[in-house]
């Protein structure tokens, strides 16, 4: 029976390099997949773009490509990554470039376009979920709005024999879904099929997430060889059967624990895990350990995919200025105290105010809130850090300027002070027909 | 019956999408399913993390692999992105449900 073999190279923008050229080298892999994308990669990288029109892409893809390249020619695998970010094109262009410095060649370049869907959601004023208003509220803030693509806009550039395959916003699963899709010939309303290809493809489209990171701990959860953690890989059959594993000899360990925690990893209902090319249903899975590092995956389904796009939308949201303030020794949580008291009469005084602001002890509340606060215990050293938020970017720049003349004004033995002011990018979303979106591929042939 | 906390009999991870956060409950020994069913509920979730939820907790299961999954409602107002907080995404609150406390 015809099976696949697919390994996850990156499982965000900034992931690291190394693991993917382990698991280039060794992984004897058909497709290698580097997912690049979070929710504000891409309205980020439109500020980028606007900058300058031949960027706009992921920021590690030099870096990537060249240390991908070589290998992929090598050991015969393609390359399907949403590096593009904003600008597949550029990409595609920059790839070619370092391809032919590299001297690789006969090489084949795919670049899906077509998620970039601003002018539509303008034109139709789609609402926004989060905020429950249209865009023309927003209107002159929203920056980017890109449609999440499915396997079947990414099949053209599949069955064109490309090497590599480049997107912007594509639907993380679907990256790894696409080469099932391609090669074991599924029907696109093949439920049951997307949907168990959808729940090995969501197990490592995170990389090194089931294999042993965002997982240890020092006690209950051990894992050996932090340090080469090996990022994972899935063997699919064309039943859609398969399993995840890792590169022999590397670090970190797959195993039901990591598979249990990853699957439901950022997923609502388990019986109804939205992507754009299937409603899969994890409800019935079982996990079974069938070798070291090994867990096969049986009992996925799916039923019919939604029927619109999700899409994401970038939002100017003003300012978040954030600065901290450390103290230690004898009543430092006190004095941290006297410095946020401080603030908050100096922020009246000086008529400061902000849409939002947050103080935290670090080291007692700052993650999670009261719940730390119950275990009364005082530590030596704390972090009081204050969070404004505002329209304006003057009134969080004075903010944060108060904090900084605590130096000289505020408790003794302050022990340092950081602040930064950062635009803030919010994310909404919305949906929109798929008819509204034109998908269409540009290759290059390097010789 | 003794007490113990949930981090001793279960782990966790958790995730962000927008407004909300969603926390995996794994029991290390499926045996123990049953006890969290029974007193991990949606309630108990919701009064435990108090200020953090400011909407509703859902508890769905997966009865094959034995695990839970918590959808919390409202703990990043304004979705991630724009979160004041430090802990933006919420990855720490897995371990924050770990501090729980149940009956054996």
């Amino acid at each position: 029976m015809k099976s696949l073999r697919i390994g996850c190279g990156a499982g965000y923008g900034g992931d690291r390099v190394d693991p993917a050229i382990e698991l280039a080298m060794h992984g004897n892999l058909d497709y290698l997949v580097l997912e690049c994308l979070a929710e504000r990669t891409i309205a980020l990288a439109q500020i980028t773009k606007k900058k300058n029109p031949n960027n706009g892409y992921g920021q590690l893809l030099e870096e990537r490509m060249t240390a991908l390249l070589p290998l992929c020619k090598e050991k015969k695998f393609a390359i399907v990554t949403n590096i593009g970010a904003a600008n597949p094109l550029a990409a595609l262009n920059k790839t070619a470039e370092i391809a032919r410095k590299l001297g690789i060649g006969p090489l084949k370049i795919a670049a899906l376009e077509g998620a970039n869907v601003l002018d539509e959601i303008k034109s139709r004023n789609s609402k926004l979920w989060e905020i429950d208003a249209p865009v023309s509220e927003v209107h002159d803030r929203v920056i980017s709005a890109d449609a999440y693509l499915g396997v079947e806009e990414m099949l053209p550039a599949l069955e064109s024999g490309a090497d590599v395959i480049i997107t912007g916003r594509v639907a993380d699963p679907s990256l790894f879904l696409a080469p099932m899709v391609h090669s074991f010939g599924w029907q696109l309303d093949d439920w049951v099929n997307l949907g168990k290809g959808t729940a090995l493809a969501h197990l490592i489209e995170c990389s090194a997430q089931v294999s042993g990171g965002y997982f240890a701990d020092s006690y209950y959860k051990k894992i050996n060889n932090f340090v080469d953690i090996g990022f994972p890989l899935v063997e699919v059959n064309e039943k859609g059967e398969g399993f995840v594993t890792k590169v022999n000899g590397t670090g970190g360990v797959v195993n039901s624990l990591t598979c249990k925690e990853q699957l439901l990893y950022e997923i609502g209902d388990p019986a109804s895990y939205l992507t754009p090319d299937v409603t899969a249903d994890f409800s019935k899975i079982i996990f079974k350990e069938i070798g070291r590092d090994k867990v096969e995956v049986t009992g996925a389904r799916g039923k019919e995919r939604p029927i619109e796009f999700k899409i994401t939308v970038g939002v100017k949201d003003g300012y978040l200025g954030e600065a901290f303030v450390s103290y230690a020794g004898h009543h430092a949580v006190e004095r941290a105290k006297m410095a946020q008291e401080i603030l908050e009469k100096r922020y009246k005084k000086l008529n400061l105010t902000f849409k939002r602001v947050k103080y935290d002890m670090m080291g007692i509340n700052a993650l999670h809130g009261s719940i730390g606060e119950k275990e009364k215990i005082e530590p030596y050293e704390v972090l009081l850090r204050v969070a404004v938020k505002s329209e304006n970017k003057e009134m969080a720049t004075k903010a944060m300027q108060e904090v900084e003349t605590l130096w000289l004004n505020g408790p003794g033995g302050v022990g340092g002070i950081r602040k930064n002011i950062n635009p803030v990018l919010a994310v909404y979303s919305t949906t929109i027909p798929r008819s509204q979106v034109t998908p269409k591929v540009a290759f290059v042939e390097v010789k | 019956m003794a007490i113990c906390k949930l981090h001793e009999i279960a782990h966790s991870r958790s995730g962000d999408k927008g407004e909300i956060t969603n926390i995996s409950l794994i029991p290390y020994k499926e045996d123990h399913y049953k006890l969290i069913k029974e007193q991990i509920t949606e309630t108990a979730v919701k009064e435990h993390f108090g200020e953090i939820v400011t909407g509703k907790v859902v508890r769905y299961e997966i009865e094959t692999l034995k695990v839970f999954n918590f959808v919390l409602y409202g703990t990043r107002v304004g979705g991630v992105a724009a979160a004041l907080e430090f802990d933006a995404h919420g990855k720490s609150l897995s371990w924050a449900l770990l501090e729980m406390e149940i009956k054996k």
